[in-house]
């Protein structure tokens, strides 16, 4: 399908001038040294296009698996209030994984075939959304960690070099703050409530706090993807770095709120003028994005599921539109 | 089909059989300012292309007015093309108000 | 550090593309309205009239929150979710309305979490499982062509709250009643497998309709459940005109009426699920 946005393929008109591959990189090479951005009908080099699809629809991936482990409280939220935060907040979920689809599609790709690899295990989304959900606490901490992480990851994509990328980061950023603050009240709400809504906010934040550190990828050391995503300014920052910034914004959020974060190593440094804090079990991130996490499986069947069930729908929805375009070329040859 | 499907190993299939054509999606967000291009979706048909778009791209109030175009029907630049299309007005510097020096003192100008 | 403040700001890296900038018109639609219950009208109907239009919402938000990660297509999710949360809006209003006029002083949340379900007053149709997604948007089609009709009479009712709550709702209920009648069509018209389970939709949505003619607890504030039939009746031949479909013949009712009270068994479930972590936590503030 020819789009608007789309990137050339690589093929060219007999009519154009065929220019040196050196050409093309060297002015690639340029805009990115201006920071200047990359936009989707421009040449690029493969391994770039390559990285930011992979990254793109992992992204897109993530939120559209992420609306499951909160969409399953919307009918049994506690209030009418909560009810229709969270919907409103699912919903954004989804509109987001939509923004980060069809900036994926500027790339050459089709959203048809980045589902495909999803439903088929082929390609990943990030692995915080294969723990469960046991308790309303986590709808809270889910905003205060998880969306609080992502904002710490995408805020500095806002400046990605691929600028589709990038502009749907900043909807998505301005859209998430909202997800943060809307999990952080709803945590210090219960804990002015009953003594059994504080251990239920404690109990949640034990959990999800070791796995929310390790939503910034492996350490950087050891992630090989890092240095060439961060030459291109696909990525501005490494993985370590904003770990530490979501530990240094988050600590004193805690304290306000009268939880304990679960790490005896977390201490001030006054030299560094930040937080030393422990190292996550990296193996367990492993292994949870090998599929071996507790609800790996569960999710992606899901979604699969939810895919093959509508697709009697999508297929009816397209056998009309062809009817009326074909009936519509009928009543105009008919007129002629 | 892209280098990237090839490099996945993503069969050519044509892909009208597997999903709604795209459409782009256009915003005008408020009286007085043009539709600005806010990115695509995917969509059946042309009615539920506007729905869809009033869905997705203007659950916050960012519209009044929005526009959705088959993707393949816009015509675009290629980026091969970006001297002759688009140099010649960059030497038109008189189009351009901050040309013209006006003395500070003269007013609403 | 107040709570305020507590939230990461977007920082100095935050994006400064002023046109992604939200919309600000938020606006309360009870603003500058009084609460006072107007001279001649019965507190008692008004508050039942509340709370039974919101009982309709708040079952129905609830089955469209169903469909949540499971919708045919993502833009579908959007959709869905924008339509359920217009009906939730409608509850939390209606149910705070009810409970101002009726001398409790409850609020919407004890209105849909500390009733029984045997007292929850909504139409019967609402309470259905949800089925396919041609089940789904045949029901939602008659619902909000019956409750548009209604709303439309109801702008204009004595109780100048309720006016404008309907007044609001019209807006919302007229692209709920084309979204739904849209996907009819298609689905009508669309493959033979579609337009068998829209068939079948229309059969087993029908008869619950026929309550809907019956209905009467707004009959006090100018709207008539059997007029607002009629519009819907006229909807619904529209649809099923355009979608080359036939419509079932007139179905006998199933006995009694959710407005009194008779529900179906598949209403408890619903409710309980709804109530079920704000009871089970007595004096929890949320």
């Amino acid at each position: 399908m020819a789009t608007a946005e789309q990137a050339p393929t690589g093929s060219r008109g007999p009519e154009e001038t065929p220019v040196e591959p050196a050409a093309l990189q060297r002015q690639f090479d340029e805009t990115i040294a201006r920071d200047q951005r990359i936009e989707p009908r421009d040449w690029m080099p493969e391994g770039y296009r390559r990285t930011l699809v992979r990254q793109i629809a992992q992204h897109a991936h993530s939120e559209i698996i992420g609306m499951q482990p909160e969409g399953d409280w919307i009918t049994r939220a506690p209030s009418l209030r909560r009810k229709a935060i969270l919907f409103a907040k699912v919903q954004d979920e989804a509109g987001h994984g939509l923004y980060l689809y069809s900036a994926a599609e500027t790339l050459g790709v089709d959203r048809a075939d980045l589902t495909e690899r999803l439903v088929e295990g082929r390609q990943k989304y990030s692995s915080i959304f294969n723990y469960p959900t046991p308790t309303y606490a986590d709808v809270g901490t889910i905003g205060w960690f998880v969306d609080g992480a992502a904002i710490c990851n995408q805020v500095p994509l806002c400046r990605s070099s691929y600028g589709p990328y990038a502009r749907a980061m900043v909807r998505i950023c301005k859209e998430e703050s909202f997800h943060q603050r809307q999990g952080y009240e709803l945590l210090l709400t219960m804990m002015r409530g009953t003594e059994a809504q504080r251990r239920m906010v404690q109990e949640s934040v034990d959990r999800w706090w070791w796995p929310s550190l390790m939503m910034f990828g492996p350490p950087d050391d050891n992630s090989p993807n890092s240095e060439r995503s961060m030459a291109w300014k696909i990525k501005r920052h490494s993985n370590d770095e904003l770990r530490q910034r979501f530990v240094d914004m988050t600590v004193p959020q805690a304290e306000r709120l009268g939880v304990t974060l679960p790490d005896p190593e977390l201490r001030w440094n006054e030299e560094r003028g930040r937080y030393d804090f422990g190292t996550p079990d990296f193996s367990e991130l492993k292994r949870v994005i090998s599929g071996e996490g507790p609800c790996n499986e569960e999710r992606v069947a899901r979604r699969r599921k939810a895919h093959q069930d509508g697709a009697w729908v999508r297929e009816a929805a397209a056998a009309h539109a062809a009817k009326q375009a074909s009936g519509r070329a009928t009543r105009q040859e008919a007129a002629a | 089909m892209s280098a990237a499907e090839q490099a996945e190993g993503i069969p050519d299939v044509p892909v009208d059989a597997r999903g709604w054509p795209m459409y782009e999606i256009f915003v005008r967000a408020k009286r007085g300012l043009n539709h600005v291009h806010v990115g695509s979706l995917h969509a059946a048909d042309d009615r539920m292309a506007l729905t869809h778009a009033r869905d997705l791209y203007t659950r916050r109030n960012e519209g009044v007015s929005v526009w959705a175009v088959r993707s393949e029907s816009i015509v675009a630049s290629t980026p091969d093309e970006k001297d002759p299309f688009f140099e010649p007005s960059g030497d038109k510097v008189y189009r351009h108000p901050t040309f013209y020096e006006i003395p500070d003192d003269v007013p609403h100008i | 550090m107040n709570d305020e403040r507590i939230s990461l700001a977007l920082g100095e890296e935050g994006p400064d593309d002023a046109r992604w900038a939200f919309g600000t018109g938020f606006e309360d639609p009870l603003h500058g309205i009084a609460t006072a219950v107007p001279e001649g009208v019965e507190a008692a109907r008004l508050a039942a009239c509340c709370a039974a239009l919101g009982d309709d919402a708040l079952v129905t938000a609830q089955r469209l929150a169903e469909w949540c990660t499971d919708a045919p297509e993502l833009e579908e999710e959007l959709a869905l979710a924008n339509i359920g949360l217009d009906l939730l809006g409608q509850a939390r209003l209606l149910y705070s309305r009810a409970g101002q006029v009726d001398g409790t002083g409850r609020d919407e949340d004890a209105f849909a979490y500390f009733r029984d379900a045997a007292d929850f007053r909504n139409v019967r149709l609402v309470e259905l499982p949800r089925g396919d997604f041609a089940f789904d948007m045949v029901r939602l089609l008659v619902l909000s062509a019956w409750r548009l009709a209604l709303f439309e009479r109801l702008a204009g009712a004595a109780d100048p709250v309720l006016a404008a709550i309907a007044a609001k709702g019209v807006k919302e209920l007229a692209y709920h009643r084309q979204f739904a009648a849209e996907w009819v069509v298609r689905l009508g018209d669309g493959t033979e497998e579609s337009r068998k389970r829209t068939a079948r939709a229309l059969a087993e949505v029908l008869p619950w309709a026929v309550e809907l003619a019956r209905d009467e607890i707004s009959a006090p504030f100018g709207a008539d459940g059997g007029e607002a039939s009629k519009a819907l009746s006229d909807v619904l031949r529209q649809t099923a005109d355009a979608a080359g479909l036939t419509l079932p013949p007139p179905a006998e009712a199933p006995a009694g009426t959710g407005r009194s009270g008779e529900h179906t068994e598949h209403l408890a479930p619903l409710v309980g699920e709804l109530q079920s972590v704000a009871r089970e936590h007595p004096g929890a503030r949320w």
